[in-house]
């Protein structure tokens, strides 16, 4: 003998002060818990799409990127040379020798300065690179101080847009082009003429060689290959380890922040769920006296007090992932530590994190709900008539 | 004196609810302390900076070194007392997850500019006579085991190589508020060792630390330092160190500005929580506040005893919640040294968190009172549960 479902949501309905005020706490919970998980999941997916699998960068031995390293241009030459790299249809090898510097640029509106890579680019980088395509205007030309920059430093940061110019490297440097790199880094670069570059920051040495091996298979050969020769002091890396390495700090500092709120912020919730179904089963002591008079059994009774539970955490989810679902309208820019610059990611929502959020409401009803549920079917028939 | 005793009989009438409230206000409070503490340990390196301190780096980013010709250059500056110079090292010990500042300085010039820290003079003495000396901090020194007279290797990463050193002194804070886990060398080592292994790398610094007579000349000597450079290969940006510490965090202040959300949501939560049980507490007892009503008391005793409880109620987690505080946060501090060298729970954090119990006790009252205030007599006798 089943109690009704509608039963359960009447309660909740009778005292609805008390029922909205758990739901917003436990929506805030989930809309927080929602928060970091798609943080971290725009990470994810920034640093993921930024490398593909088989394309290889290569570092100086010891660097932990880009702009640490530095490569040598004869050094450049011998790798240029390795049989495994892909053709281009016009017959030219996928490869480009590459500068990365930081420059510190004011944001558009503050003063603020953030470190933001510029890169130094060769005809086949952006060949290397199919995620990112150029939006509008031209590609630099090469030999004069052009340069393109990314979708998300072109809105906000000063001199970053088209038709403007930004100033380093004693030189002005016109903004020709905007390209988009969809939800990749690349979208928080700069990139110019390789050899201009070189000449203004006066660096002599090339920071990676980046090339798409014509077999994805052939990795572990030219690594062998590269490492052995005595002339090079290089490593070798797919490019979706490198971008995943330089984001691990990040990474690991979203996921303990993420475990250390949602533990704090669900033991509130629970503990309001709890107080607030608590209180229903004492204020209903004659109702449940009475249902069990009537013949309902001690596990209907259960059972309807833990659909009542759930049912709160079941609103307070779908409240808290609504008002998460318009966080997708923002990026976070931030600095990336182990990189030391610019790093611009969004919030997203994918099925996976909404399963999981709801997962998360419905068990903190049910937390919250099991005492109080189990006490009410625990009740003693006489007693409980006699209470009022 | 009766209204209180009222109070706080009426606040554990429901032992199992009360104590409920209380412990959700307890965690709350303790969480919003202890985030506040991690905005405050952002800043330390900002709260330690010294007035009288500028640093002078490349224009175009930090990445980019200067020349070690500016030393003498920026020293004839009028208004300039002292300049020393730095170079950040980027070692790794045995493991990236080791992290710590390790710094190449002139370890005599550079260490008496900071009075904050605090090396006994043998030691001082030691290091000056060995070019292979380190110096570390009291806390980096205890996390690693490191005594004097071991030779610590760090891996270079910005300069490749294994690289040995012979820890010669610790070195103290002068006060809590300093970071103890920082790691120096001679910048001549690594200068000599570049000019074999890198000749084009050599006699380059990663930034100058000046000391000016007067800290209130800051922007003059700023002014100065910058123009003399304008136009050379190596242009300047000079700023007082206390906003080169701010660019750093300007650059996290996304990561910063979130926290900051987050220790106010949390307690939007726990402001849900108390709210709600008072609004059970009232409903419950609207019988008595008819009562009350019959006998004469107004809406002003009514409005006190609902508010009274819901103090009550809220301060004393509030309070479990402030002491447990200290001690937490004493044990963040020790798990998290590496990523926050200083971590302390400061005075203004404690008043915050008693802002926020008293903002939080107040608003949660302020529906129920409402609502017991303006019931009819008849309505409130005739009701039930």
């Amino acid at each position: 003998m089943k109690i009704p479902f509608s039963y359960s949501i009447r309660n909740l309905w009778a005292r609805r002060l008390t029922t909205v005020l758990t739901v917003s706490g436990m929506a805030l919970v989930v809309f927080v818990f929602a928060a970091v998980l798609m943080l971290a999941e725009g990470l994810q997916k920034t640093l993921v799409q930024t490398g593909s699998y088989d394309n290889v960068v290569i570092i100086r031995k010891a660097a932990e990127s880009e702009v640490q390293s530095g490569v040598e241009r004869l050094q450049a030459s011998i790798v240029e040379t390795q049989p495994e790299i892909a053709m281009d249809e016009d017959g030219k090898r996928l490869v480009a020798k590459e500068l990365v510097v930081l420059i510190a640029l004011p944001k558009r509106g503050t003063d603020n300065p953030s470190n933001i890579v510029i890169r130094g680019i060769e005809e086949k980088s952006m060949g290397l690179r199919p995620q990112v395509r150029l939006m509008r205007g031209r590609m630099p030309k090469p030999g004069s101080s052009e340069i393109i920059t990314g979708l998300s430093i072109a809105k906000r940061f000063e001199g970053g847009g088209i038709g403007e110019s930004l100033r380093f490297g004693m030189r002005d440097w016109t903004v020709v082009g905007i390209f988009d790199a969809g939800n990749t880094g690349f979208n928080s670069e700069i990139w110019g003429d390789v050899n201009q570059l070189m000449q203004s920051f006066r660096r002599p040495v090339f920071s990676s060689v980046i090339f798409r091996l014509s077999n994805p298979a052939d990795f572990d050969r030219v690594k062998q290959r590269l490492d052995n020769d005595p002339q090079l002091t290089i490593e070798a890396l797919r490019e979706t380890r490198y971008y995943e390495k330089q984001s691990e700090m990040m990474a690991k500092f979203l996921r303990i922040l993420g475990i250390t709120l949602t533990v704090i912020f669900s033991l509130g919730a629970v503990i309001g769920a709890m107080i607030t179904m608590y209180a229903a089963v004492a204020n209903r002591t004659a109702e449940i006296g009475t249902m069990r008079a009537i013949g309902f059994s001690r596990r209907s009774i259960l059972a309807a007090f833990i659909v009542e539970s759930l049912f709160l955490g079941f609103i307070g989810g779908v409240v808290g992932l609504f008002f998460a679902s318009f966080l997708q309208l923002y990026t976070i820019s931030t600095m990336n530590f182990q990189t030391f610059s610019e790093l611009a990611f969004s919030f997203s929502l994918t099925f996976g994190i909404m399963y999981k959020a709801m997962a998360f409401a419905l068990a903190m009803g049910f937390t919250g709900g099991v005492l109080p549920a189990v006490r009410a079917s625990r009740m003693n028939i006489v007693e409980s008539l006699r209470a009022s | 004196m009766h209204i209180l005793k009222l109070i706080l009989k009426n606040s554990f009438r429901h032992k199992l609810r009360t104590s409920l409230t209380v412990l959700g206000v307890t965690i709350a409070i303790l969480s919003f302390g202890l985030l506040r503490t991690v905005i405050s340990a952002w800043y330390a390196g900002v709260e330690a900076s010294s007035a009288s301190r500028l640093v002078t780096r490349n224009a175009i980013s930090l990445i980019f070194p200067l020349p070690l010709s500016y030393k003498e250059k920026v020293r004839q500056i009028e208004g300039v007392k002292a300049v020393s110079y730095g170079t950040w090292f980027g070692g790794i010990y045995i493991d990236e997850k080791n992290f710590f500042a390790n710094y190449a300085v002139e370890p005599k010039t550079y260490l008496a500019m900071y009075p904050e820290i605090i090396v006994p003079h043998d030691q001082m003495a030691d290091v000056l006579r060995d070019r292979k000396a380190a110096v570390a901090g009291q806390k980096l020194a205890k996390r690693f085991g490191w005594k004097i007279g071991d030779m610590v290797t760090l891996r270079g990463t910005i300069f490749p190589g294994n690289w040995d050193f012979n820890l010669k002194a610790i070195y103290q804070g002068r006060d809590e508020t300093v970071d103890e886990t920082a790691f120096f060398f001679h910048w001549d080592y690594l200068n000599e060792t570049l000019k074999q292994t890198a000749p084009g790398r050599a006699d380059q610094v990663g930034w100058y630390m000046v000391e000016i007579s007067n800290p209130r000349q800051s922007a003059e000597v700023s002014a100065r330092i910058d123009t003399m450079f304008r136009n050379s290969l190596a242009e300047t940006l000079t700023e007082t160190e206390k906003a080169f510490q701010l660019s750093f965090i300007s650059m996290t202040e996304a990561i910063v500005i979130a926290i900051q959300l987050v220790s106010f949501v949390i307690i939007f939560i726990i402001m849900a929580v108390v709210a709600n049980t008072m609004a059970m507490t009232a409903r419950e007892r609207i019988g008595e506040y008819a009562v009350f009503k019959t006998l004469g008391f107004g809406a002003f005793h009514i409005s006190g005893l609902i508010f009274g409880e819901s103090i009550a109620i809220t301060m004393t987690g509030a309070c479990l919640g402030i002491a447990l505080t200290f001690p937490v946060a004493g044990i963040f501090a020790r798990q998290l040294s590496n990523f926050f060298p200083v971590f302390i729970v400061e005075t203004e954090t404690i008043y915050l968190q008693l802002a926020a119990s008293v903002l939080v006790a107040l608003v949660a009252a302020v529906l129920p009172t409402w609502r017991a205030v303006n019931i009819r007599i008849a309505d409130g006798l005739r009701r039930i549960g």
